[in-house]
C-alpha cells in the first residue's frame, strides 16, 4: 500500500479506549466535565478537534454521519469534517437530519426533532461556563463540587441591571438534571429548549480544553433565569426569505451596501426540505417561476 | 501451565468489534434499564461471560487498574487472558480500581470500598461489571432518572438480592458514586449513579 494507512476513524485504539471511558463517565454524571487526554488532530484547535475526537470514538461502519457548522451542511468546516470521516472511516454521509445516526455540530441544534437512534456531538471551544467569571480552574472545580453557582446568577443579574434584560444571547448557561451548571457550547439561546428532555444522546467535546461532557436522553435541562426575568428564546421577528418558516432560527445576511438585508434559516437542511415541500419565502427563486407560470 | 497459544482468542477484528461493543455499552449507559446486546466476537475464559469478556477487551488497558473477585482471581487462565489481551494491572485494593469484575454477586464487597470519586473529580470512580444469571426474566424493578422517559422496567435474576438497596447510597453521594454494568451472557444493562431503582410492587 502506498497511501499512508490510518486506523479506522483516524484515532488509534488506545486513544479511543480512553475517550470511550470518558464518555461513559460523562453520561453517568450529566453535565460534569470529564478531563480527557485530548490528542493533536490534523486540523487546528478551534476547528472542532473535540467533537471530531468524540465522533471518531463512537463512529461505526453502520453509522450515517451529518456535520453542520452554524446549521449549514455546506460551509468549509462542515464539509472538511464530513470528508475527513468519509475518507478515514468510509462511513456514509448525509445532509439530511432525519437520515443521520451521528450528527456533529458547531453552534446549532437542528430544527427537526431528534430521535432515540441519534447521537448529537457538539464542538465546544470553552467548556467551563464559569471561566469568564473565575479564571482559576482550581476555583471553578471547587464551585462545581459545591454546586456554588451564585456567581453565574450575579452575572445574569448584572445584565439586567445594565441592559434591562439578560443580554446573553448564545452559550446561555443551563442547569443539567438539577445539579451541574453547563455551557451548551456557543449555540444561540434559541436552541436551549431543544436540549431539555431530548430523545437523542448529546455529547460535548472540547479539544483544546480537554473536556468531554454529556446530556443523557430524557434529561432535564433548564436555562438559568429569574422569576421576574424568565428565560426567553430569541429570534429575529421575520419569516425566512427562502422558505417562509416562522419558527426557525434565522441568519441575517447583508445583501448590499445600502442597508439591504435578508433573513434565512440557519438550518440549511430544514430550509431546503421546506422549499422542496412547496413552502416559499419572499425572496426564493423557485416561486418566481411558478408565479410567472400562474400569471401567464 | 497454560501457554499464550492455548488462551482463548481476543476480538477477531479489534477495531470494529471494540466499536460495536462500546456502542452497546454506551447505549446501555445512556438508557438505563434497556437491555443491549453485545455481538460476541471474542473468545472468553471459562469463568467469564462472553459479554463481560468483550467489555474487558473494549475498555481495559494499562491505564485501568482492575479488581477481580475471588472466583475470578483464582482462575489462572482468566488472569492470564486479561493480562495478555488488555494489559490491565490487577490490583488487590478495591479503592483504586477503575473497573471491578465480579462473577459471584453473593460475595460482592461493601460498595463503599470501591473508588467513589471525589466531589471535584467524581469521574474517578470504579465501574462495577457484575455477571448475573438473567436479564430477561425474574424479579421486576422500576427505574427512574436521566436517560429514562418516565419509568423503565427491568426484569432480572440478580445477585446479591439486595443489590439495588445497597446501590441507593448513590443518591446521597451524588455526584460521587458507583456506576454498575450488569452482564448476562451477551445481554448488558447499565445502572449509572443517577438511576433510582425500586422493586416493582413494593
Amino acid at each position: 500500500m502506498n497511501a499512508p494507512a490510518y486506523n479506522f476513524a483516524y484515532l488509534d485504539e488506545q486513544t479511543k479506549r480512553m475517550i470511550r471511558r470518558a464518555i461513559l463517565k460523562a453520561i453517568a454524571i450529566p453535565g460534569y466535565q470529564v478531563p480527557f487526554a485530548s490528542r493533536e488532530m490534523p486540523m487546528p484547535y478551534g476547528w472542532g478537534t473535540g467533537g471530531v475526537q468524540v465522533t471518531a470514538a463512537i463512529l461505526g461502519l453502520d453509522d450515517v454521519l451529518k456535520v453542520i457548522d452554524q446549521g449549514s451542511d455546506d460551509t468549509t468546516n462542515a464539509i472538511s469534517i464530513r470528508k475527513f470521516f468519509a475518507k478515514t472511516a468510509g462511513v456514509a454521509t448525509t445532509t439530511s437530519t432525519h437520515d443521520a445516526t451521528v450528527i456533529q455540530t458547531r453552534h446549532r441544534i437542528p430544527e427537526a426533532e431528534l430521535n432515540a437512534n441519534q447521537v448529537l456531538v457538539y464542538q465546544v471551544p470553552i467548556p467551563e461556563p464559569l471561566r469568564f467569571l473565575e479564571p482559576r480552574e482550581t476555583e471553578t472545580r471547587r464551585m462545581h463540587a459545591l454546586a456554588e453557582y451564585g456567581l453565574m446568577h450575579v452575572k445574569l443579574y448584572e445584565d439586567i441591571a445594565r441592559f434591562g434584560h439578560i443580554a446573553t444571547a448564545y452559550a446561555y448557561p443551563v442547569k443539567v438534571n438539577a445539579r451541574y451548571v453547563m455551557d451548551p457550547s456557543p449555540t444561540p439561546k434559541f436552541d436551549n429548549p431543544k436540549m431539555d428532555n431530548c430523545a437523542a444522546l448529546q455529547l460535548f467535546g472540547a479539544g483544546r480544553e480537554k473536556r468531554i461532557y454529556a446530556i443523557p436522553p430524557y434529561t432535564q435541562v433548564v436555562s438559568l433565569d429569574f422569576e421576574d426575568h424568565p428565560f426567553e428564546p430569541y429570534r429575529f421577528n421575520a419569516p425566512c426569505a427562502l422558505c417562509g418558516a416562522e419558527n426557525s432560527y434565522l441568519d441575517e445576511i447583508v445583501t448590499d451596501d445600502k442597508g439591504g438585508r435578508m433573513f434565512v434559516c440557519s438550518d440549511t437542511d430544514y430550509c431546503e426540505g421546506r422549499q422542496a415541500a412547496g413552502h416559499h419565502g419572499s425572496l426564493s427563486a423557485a416561486p418566481y417561476k411558478e408565479k410567472a407560470g400562474s400569471h401567464g | 501451565m497454560t501457554t499464550i497459544a492455548e488462551l482463548p482468542p481476543g476480538f477477531a477484528d479489534k477495531v470494529l468489534s471494540a466499536q460495536s461493543t462500546f456502542r452497546s455499552v454506551m447505549d446501555a449507559m445512556a438508557r438505563p434499564g434497556s437491555v443491549q446486546r453485545i455481538v460476541p466476537m471474542a473468545g472468553a475464559p471459562a469463568a467469564m461471560m462472553r459479554g463481560a469478556a468483550a467489555i474487558a477487551l473494549t475498555l481495559f488497558d494499562h491505564d485501568t487498574p482492575l479488581w477481580l473477585d475471588a472466583r475470578m482471581a483464582e482462575s489462572a487462565e482468566l488472569v492470564k487472558w486479561l493480562k495478555f489481551h488488555t494489559g490491565a494491572p490487577v490490583v488487590q485494593d478495591t479503592s483504586i480500581a477503575s473497573f471491578a469484575l465480579i462473577s459471584d454477586g453473593a460475595a460482592l464487597p461493601p460498595l463503599e470500598r470501591f473508588a467513589l470519586g471525589t466531589n471535584e473529580y467524581p469521574d474517578r470512580s470504579t465501574t462495577l461489571i457484575l455477571q448475573v444469571d438473567r436479564l430477561d426474566s425474574g424479579r421486576s424493578f422500576e427505574l427512574r432518572g436521566p436517560g429514562i422517559d418516565g419509568v423503565a422496567t427491568l426484569q432480572g435474576s440478580i445477585k446479591p438480592f439486595d443489590l439495588f438497596e445497597r446501590l441507593r447510597f448513590n443518591e446521597a453521594l451524588f455526584p460521587r458514586g458507583i456506576d454498575l454494568v450488569l452482564v448476562a451472557d451477551d445481554a448488558v444493562v447499565a445502572i449509572p449513579r443517577t438511576t433510582r431503582v425500586a422493586s416493582k410492587g413494593s
